[in-house]
């Protein structure tokens, strides 16, 4: 057990940095297969489970953290973290009234009030994650009356066991990489979301992530099955506290997407990037992918990237569908120390594939980012379309952007478009603003802000306030 | 008599190491309007940026009063929200902002300073869309982003709402008419016609006579060699697009 200090976070911009003092049922620190049947154990997990986690584990020993990543960071000490911590309950809450009460005020500050929305009945069902472990999901029931199923992977382990094992790791095998695999081993927790045939979600299904306890990987892990003719969108949000060490987040997102079905994710991804020095921030590594395994299949990630210190994050659209469609809408937004090495992979198997990507990079301070993109087309993928846009904006004179979109193509009838510009904010700019009285940082929020729509617009609309406010944030103090 | 809205003495001022504007007189009282005309390349519009604050351009000695204040110690915006407005002769393009957003950052920001409330989107809006009809600028107009693709006219009619919106008290005009047909030359003048009274200033800086038909100036300056080298009322400024400036070019 351990209870995390409470860190001085005077004179820093970083809204989310508190930690909450709440008991925590931890496991010692270090990874063994001794602790992966702990955790197991803790979760109680079906053998078939246990099994595949081991599988994992010892295929992650033979493996190597990889390095092509444009990113610098200090090695990770696998052995010197947490691989489960969750907050002290006696008994699994069965509803929002059992949550502990310290909890519950947590995602109030991060402007999650559970308790509201519940009463309310608004729009939006919230799964929250703390650390390792989903305490709340709101709006079941609201949910289990269209069919869908909205809980922790945890409790779909237990009480959905079929769709599970059906699905889980079919998107993302263990043996995909490096931080799949040690996911795939340790995970402790995540959403899991189900929508039936013929069903369209009547509200928006919603996560969010928070890292509290110290020293302590977090590793969810979420899935997504929407069968044929259903919709749902899904958002993502997460915020850790602020520390001085580094946290490592290593997590997995696979969609499966059938027939004529359509899902649209959305992040705004807000773990803390570390002080103006570089000290601290979270290491964020982080598989996401979706198979559209069905015909007129559609799937779209929008993301905003303001947070973590080092960020690895490719979310994938695998086409397998005829008439498929992915799409990647990005914002990246890295300021004082921050890197970022984040992009896209459109796999277009199916006939009449079509994906799109717009990506918006900015970076200010002394903070690099990579677009790394993939665009490939098999040789079965006739009329397979792609276009691309990849832009940068640079904020002062010490950051780096840079751009590596990989093009496989097999299929002559593929039609690939790319496009990439960088360009800095100009002085023009800045002066027709101020001389129109707008302040300084004021003309930069709403130049980024322009430069960033054409993304921007895909987010449902409370996500994008908070988004806007969060890139102003993100930036304050980048210039002058 | 009214009081001095701007009282620039003895100023010096240079561009890139380069001395442009050399010990500049000119004190411009409320309700004037001046012509500072000149040939190209004299550095007229290097005394517009000045007043502005635009980064890049030095003074280097000499005061500049406005309305009483030291104007040289504020920065460029707290010089906007005191009054101060420039219609550009190259106004920019902010891709993906919409005029109406920044028009509405701007109404605020000025607003603010004056210590006033903020305008409310609805109250804003209804606002703009009636001075932007005036304008000729149409509803559809006003929700594309800023300058991005504007005609020449088109950039001149909003450069003209926004003034008309923000009503400074001295509006600055550098070659606001370049590249203009009759017609948005016309709606230029007419803007800055409605907002002249016997508080507010202006100064116009142009090459050519033209638009001086439509505002007419209370004095006419001719700026060669950094400063003010003759000074008279419109009489002068028809004098000049007549004779030239040769005459006042080879003073050294």
């Amino acid at each position: 057990m351990n209870r995390p200090e409470i860190i001085d976070e005077s004179g820093d911009k970083y809204k989310y940095g508190f930690t909450t003092d709440i008991e925590a049922d931890t496991a010692p620190v270090g990874l063994t297969e001794d602790i992966i049947r702990l955790i197991s154990r803790k979760k109680e997990e079906p053998e078939w489970l246990l099994d595949w986690r081991l599988k994992a584990f010892e295929f992650w020993q033979t493996m190597q953290e990889p390095t092509w990543a444009k990113l610098s960071y200090d090695k990770i000490d696998y052995q010197s973290l947490h691989y489960y911590s969750a907050p002290k309950q006696k008994v699994a809450p069965k509803s929002l009234s059992e949550v502990d009460k310290n909890l519950l005020e947590t995602y109030d500050k991060l402007g999650i009030p559970l308790k509201e929305q519940e009463a309310l009945a608004g729009v939006v069902a919230v799964d929250a994650v703390f650390d390792s472990v989903s305490v709340a999901t709101t709006y079941r029931a609201k949910l289990a009356e269209k069919g869908i199923i909205f809980c922790s992977i945890s409790e779909a382990i237990k009480n959905h066991p079929d769709l599970v094992k059906k699905y889980l790791g079919s998107v993302v095998p263990y043996t995909d990489n490096y931080f799949a695999c040690l996911n795939s081993a340790v995970f402790t927790d995540g959403s899991f979301v189900y929508i039936p045939k013929g069903v369209k979600s009547p509200m928006e299904l919603s996560t969010y992530f928070r890292i509290n306890a110290k020293n302590t990987g977090q590793f969810e892990r979420t899935l997504i099955v929407a069968e044929d003719d259903s919709y749902v969108s899904y958002l993502e949000g997460c915020t850790a506290p602020q520390r001085d060490e580094n946290q490592l987040h290593a997590a997995i997102v696979e969609i499966v997407v059938m027939n004529n079905a359509e899902v649209k994710y959305s992040t705004v991804q807000n773990w803390y990037p570390g002080d103006k020095d570089g000290k601290g921030g979270v290491y964020n590594f982080v598989t996401k992918r979706a198979a559209c395994r069905g015909a007129n299949s559609k799937i779209s990630w929008t993301q905003v990237e303001t947070g973590s210190a080092v960020t690895w994050k490719y979310p994938s659209c695998v086409l397998q569908g005829d008439n498929s469609v992915g799409e990647f809408y990005s914002v990246a937004i890295t300021n004082n120390r921050q890197q970022a090495d984040t992009g896209t992979k459109m796999i277009h198997i199916g006939k009449n594939t079509t994906s799109k990507i717009i990506s918006k990079g900015i970076s200010a301070g002394f903070s690099n980012q990579t677009y790394r993109g993939l665009v490939k087309v098999t040789p079965q993928a006739d009329n397979a379309r792609n276009y691309s846009q990849c832009d940068s904006l640079l904020i002062g004179t010490n950051c780096g952007s840079h751009t590596v979109p990989y093009v496989e193509n097999r299929n002559r009838s593929a039609v690939l478009e790319h496009e990439a510009t960088t360009s800095k904010i100009s002085e023009e700019q800045l002066f027709y603003c101020q001389q129109r009285g707008i302040g300084e940082e004021e003309a930069v929020s709403l130049i980024v802000n322009g430069f960033c729509k054409e993304v921007m617009q895909h987010l449902p609309m409370e996500f994008a306030i908070e988004a806007a406010k969060l890139i102003n944030i993100s930036l304050e103090g980048s210039v002058g | 008599m009214s009081a001095p809205i701007l009282e620039i003495e003895d100023l010096c001022a240079e561009v890139g190491g380069k001395q442009i504007i050399k010990d500049f007189n000119l004190t411009i009282n409320e309700g004037e309007v001046h012509a500072i005309m000149g040939p190209n390349g004299a550095g007229k519009s290097t005394l517009s940026y000045v007043l502005c604050g635009k980064s890049g351009y030095k003074v280097t000695s000499g005061s500049v009063r406005f309305k009483g204040k030291d104007l040289l110690s504020m920065s460029t915006e707290e010089r906007a929200r005191e009054g101060i407005f420039l219609i550009m002769q190259y106004p920019v393009e902010i891709p993906g902002v919409p005029s109406t957003t920044f028009l509405k950052h701007a109404v605020n920001a000025v607003r603010q300073h004056q210590g006033l409330p903020e305008l409310d989107t609805m109250e804003f809006l209804k606002m703009v869309r009636e001075e932007g009809r005036k304008l000729g600028i149409d509803n559809e107009m006003l929700k594309r982003p800023i300058n991005v693709g504007f005609s020449g006219g088109e950039k001149k009619r909003m450069e003209a709402l926004e003034m008309t919106i923000l009503k400074p008290s001295f509006a600055i005009l550098d070659e606001a008419d370049s590249g203009l047909d009759i017609d948005a030359m016309k709606v230029v003048a007419d803007s800055v016609n409605a907002l002249r009274d016997n508080k507010r200033a202006m100064l116009i800086i142009t090459h050519f006579q033209r638009l001086l038909n439509y505002v007419e100036p209370d004095y006419v300056h001719i700026f060669a060699n950094g400063h003010i080298v003759k000074t008279g009322d419109k009489h002068l400024a028809v004098e000049l697009e007549q004779n030239g400036y040769a005459e006042y070019v080879k003073e050294n």
